[in-house]
C-alpha cells in the first residue's frame, strides 16, 4: 500500500471529527508550545546576563565582603562591615601587589532620591575617579565625579539617562539641578551614556556621588560594599585573585583561607553563577512544559483508543479482506503521528510567537533556538509514535469476525 | 483426502459460550468439497450456515475439529497468513454486505486490490469494471449509506470477485436482488465455476440452489443432508 494514500485516508479520517482531533491536537500544541518558550527564554535571558556582566568591565575582579559558602553561593553579607578604604589604599599601594592596575573602592546602597514634586528609589554609589575607567562608564554631557569632589567631598552626583527621564522628564537637560538623598541637596553634574539593559545590573537607573560624600553625609558609614579591581592583563586574574586575597588574609588578621571575611570574584565567576541560577530555572520550567508535553501524549493515547474502539468493525472488515497487522497498525500510527506532528507545527508557531512578544514585554533581545524547534519536531513525532503504538497494536490484534461482530 | 480436495472439515463443532449459556453453533461436520465444486448450503435460520461460512472463510478457528484449506491446517496459520489467503484465495460475501462507511462504491471495491499490492492504475480499471458487471457503473462514487440495500450487495459482490478468487464464498449473495439482477449474478457465477473457481453460497432460495450442483442441508448446526440438487428438490417435497 502506498504511502500517499495511506496518508490521505487518515488525514479524511481526522477531519472527520474536527473538534475531537483539534483538542487531541491542543495539548501537543500546549506541550511544544511551552517548551519552545521557555527554551527561547532561558536561552535569551542567559545571553542578556553575560553581555550585562561583560560590560561591566574587562579583567575585572570585585572584593565583596563576606564569605562564600562552598555551593557557591555567598553567604548573608548584611552585616558584614569588613571592607574599608584602607583595605582599598593598601591594595594599590602594596608593593606585592605587582598584577592590579586599578582599585575602585565603593560604597553601594538602595535610597529614596527626591527632586521637586518626584521622587524615585535607585541604587546610589560611592566612588572615586577610576570607578568610570574600571567599569567603563561613558559620560554624554557635564563630567564624572572628579578627585577634587571626593576630597572636599562634595554635595554632586552623576545620574543615569533614565533616573533623568524619571525624575525630569525625557529630554530635558538635568546638569546643575539639584537632587536630595537622605536630606541633603546634590548638584548633578554629570550624566552617563545609556547603556540599556534590564534586570539585576541596569547601569542607566544608578546615582553615583563621591565616596566621601557617599559614606559620610549621606549614610553615616566608614566601611566598603565592594572593591573592584581591574588585573594587568585577562593572564593575570589568577595571580592577582591570590595577591589580593594574601593581603586581605593578613590585614584581616585571619591565618585560615577558608576563614575569609571576603570573597574574590571575576567576572566569570559571577558569570557562572549567574548562568547557573537561570539553568537551574530553565532546567525547572521546561520540566514542568515536559509533564504538560506528558499529558498531552496521554490525551493522544486516549484519542486514539477512543478511535479503534469506535472503528473495530472497520479494522475486522479489512483484516478480513487481507490488511495485514502491519498495514493496521501504521495506519492508526499515521493518523496519531500526523495528530503530535502538527501539534507539534503549530506549538513551535506558538512557542516562537509567544516568546518574541515577552521578549518585547520585558526588553530583553529575542532569540530563536534553532536546536529547540528540531528537538520540538522530533518530540512530537516521537511522541506520536510511543502514544499511539499501544493503540495501533491493540486494532492490528483484532480477530475479524469478532470485531465485525463489534457493537 | 483426495488430492483435489480444496476444502476439508472434520468432526467441526463450534460452541459459542457466555457467562449465562452455551450455543452449540455447528456439531460434528464434516465433508469435502472439491475443486470446482458449486456447493449450495441451505438450512433455516440460525442452523449455523453463516457460522460455518465464516470458518471456511478463515475468518473464525472452530472449538473442535480440523479444518484443511488447500491442504493446510488453518489453525497453524498465523494471524498475516490468514490475511494473505483471505485476500488471494477467498472471496467473502457477507450477509451483511459489510462495506467501509464514508467510503465510495469504487474505493471499497479497490480495497482488497490495495492489500495485494496491485497498482493503482489497474486497481481502479478492475474495479470500474466489475462495478460495470454489477449493474452498478453510475453509482460508483456513492457512499455504502446513500446505496440501497441491494446496491451495496452488488457492491460487496463487485468487491469478493475483483481479486478473482480461487474459493467464492457467499453468504445468501441474492437475498436483496429482485430476481432479474439475481438471475444476471447467477451468471456471473456460474461463468466463474465454468473456469474451475469453487464456489460456496448460502441461499434461502431453491431456485437460486439450483444453480448448484450440490446442495448441503444444514439443521440445529448438523449436516442433515449432502447430495446433489435433484435430492435437494425431493427433500423440499416431503
Ligand atoms: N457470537 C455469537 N455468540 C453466541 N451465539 C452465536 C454467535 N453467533 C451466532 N450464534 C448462534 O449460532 C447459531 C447459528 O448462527 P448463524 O449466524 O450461523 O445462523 P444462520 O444459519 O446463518 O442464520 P440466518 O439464516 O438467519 O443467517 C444461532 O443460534 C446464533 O444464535
Ligand atoms: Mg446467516
Amino acid at each position: 500500500m502506498d504511502f500517499t494514500e495511506s496518508f490521505l485516508e487518515s488525514l479524511g479520517t481526522l477531519t472527520l471529527n474536527k473538534t475531537r482531533t483539534g483538542l487531541a491536537i491542543l495539548g501537543i500544541v500546549i506541550g511544544i508550545g511551552s517548551v519552545i518558550a521557555l527554551i527561547s527564554l532561558g536561552q535569551a535571558s542567559q545571553q542578556a546576563v553575560q553581555s550585562q556582566i561583560q560590560s561591566l568591565g574587562s579583567n575585572l575582579l570585585t572584593v565583596q565582603p563576606g564569605s562564600i559558602s562552598q555551593s557557591g553561593v555567598r553567604g548573608a553579607t548584611g552585616g558584614s562591615t569588613t571592607l574599608t578604604w584602607d583595605d582599598a589604599k593598601e591594595i594599590a599601594a602594596s608593593s606585592r601587589i605587582t598584577t592590579v592596575q586599578k582599585v575602585s573602592p565603593e560604597f553601594s546602597s538602595r535610597s529614596q532620591v527626591i527632586t521637586g514634586g518626584n521622587n524615585t528609589n535607585t541604587q546610589i554609589i560611592g566612588v572615586t575617579p577610576v570607578y568610570a575607567e574600571v567599569h567603563k562608564i561613558t559620560i554624554t554631557s557635564g563630567n564624572f565625579i572628579t578627585q577634587n569632589d571626593v576630597d572636599t567631598m562634595a554635595k554632586v552626583a552623576v545620574v543615569g539617562p533614565q533616573v533623568v527621564t524619571d525624575l525630569f522628564g525625557e529630554d530635558t537637560d538635568p546638569i546643575g539641578k539639584t537632587i536630595r538623598i537622605s536630606g541633603q541637596m546634590l548638584t548633578i553634574v554629570g550624566v552617563t551614556e545609556s547603556k540599556g539593559g534590564s534586570g539585576f545590573m541596569n547601569q542607566d537607573t544608578i546615582v553615583y556621588v563621591p565616596l566621601t560624600t557617599a559614606q559620610k553625609q549621606l549614610f553615616g558609614v566608614n566601611y566598603l560594599t565592594s572593591i573592584a579591581l581591574e588585573a594587568k592583563s585577562a593572564d593575570l586574574m589568577v595571580s592577582a585573585q591570590d595577591e589580593v586575597g594574601y593581603l586581605l588574609l593578613e590585614r584581616h588578621k585571619l591565618s585560615d583561607p577558608t576563614q575569609a571575611d571576603f570573597s574574590i570574584m571575576s567576572q566569570q565567576d559571577i558569570l557562572n553563577m549567574a548562568s547557573s541560577t537561570t539553568g537551574t530555572f530553565t532546567a525547572l520550567l521546561s520540566g514542568i512544559a515536559a509533564i504538560s508535553l506528558l499529558v498531552g501524549g496521554i490525551g493522544i493515547m486516549n484519542i486514539m483508543l477512543v478511535t479503534v474502539t469506535e472503528r473495530t468493525r472497520e479494522i475486522g472488515l479489512r483484516k478480513a479482506l487481507g490488511a495485514k497487522k502491519k498495514v493496521i497498525t501504521t495506519q492508526f500510527l499515521t493518523e496519531a503521528i500526523i495528530l503530535t506532528f502538527s501539534g507539534g507545527v503549530i506549538g513551535i508557531v506558538v512557542g516562537v510567537v509567544a516568546s518574541y512578544i515577552i521578549s518585547i514585554l520585558i526588553s530583553m533581545t529575542f532569540t530563536l533556538s534553532f536546536s529547540a524547534i528540531m528537538l520540538a519536531f522530533v518530540v512530537s513525532t516521537a511522541i506520536g509514535i510511543i502514544f499511539g503504538w499501544y493503540p495501533a497494536n491493540k486494532a492490528a490484534r483484532l480477530q475479524p469476525i469478532e470485531a465485525l461482530r463489534y457493537e | 483426502m483426495s488430492a483435489n480436495s480444496i476444502i476439508q472439515t472434520t468432526h467441526l463443532s463450534k460452541v459459542y459460550k457466555n457467562e449465562v449459556v452455551e450455543t452449540i453453533a455447528l456439531n460434528d461436520i464434516s465433508f469435502t468439497i472439491e475443486k470446482g465444486e458449486f456447493v449450495a448450503i441451505m438450512g433455516p435460520s440460525g442452523s449455523g450456515k453463516s457460522t460455518l461460512m465464516h470458518i471456511l472463510g478463515a475468518l473464525d478457528l472452530p472449538t473442535q475439529g480440523e479444518y484443511l484449506l488447500d491442504g493446510e491446517n488453518v489453525e497453524k496459520l498465523s494471524d498475516d497468513e490468514l490475511a494473505d489467503i483471505r485476500n488471494r484465495k477467498i472471496g467473502f460475501i457477507f450477509q451483511a454486505y459489510n462495506l467501509l462507511p464514508r467510503t465510495s462504491a469504487l474505493k471499497n471495491v479497490v480495497l482488497p486490490m490495495r492489500y495485494a499490492g496491485i497498482p493503482k492504475e489497474i486497481r481502479v480499471e478492475k474495479a470500474t469494471k466489475y462495478l460495470k458487471m454489477v449493474g452498478l457503473e453510475n453509482r460508483m462514487e456513492y457512499a455504502p449509506n446513500q446505496l440501497s440495500g441491494g446496491q451495496q450487495q452488488r457492491v460487496a459482490i463487485a468487491r469478493a470477485l475483483v481479486m478473482d478468487p480461487a474459493i467464492l464464498l457467499a453468504d445468501e449473495p441474492t437475498g436483496n436482488i429482485a430476481s432479474v439482477q439475481a438471475e444476471e449474478i447467477m451468471n456471473v457465477f456460474q461463468d466463474l465455476n465454468d473456469k474451475g473457481h469453487t464456489i460456496i453460497m448460502i441461499t434461502h432460495e431453491s431456485d437460486i440452489a439450483e444453480h448448484a450442483k450440490r446442495i448441503i442441508h444444514l439443521r440445529d448446526g448438523k449436516i442433515i443432508n449432502d447430495g446433489n440438487g435433484h435430492k435437494q428438490k425431493r427433500a423440499k417435497n416431503h
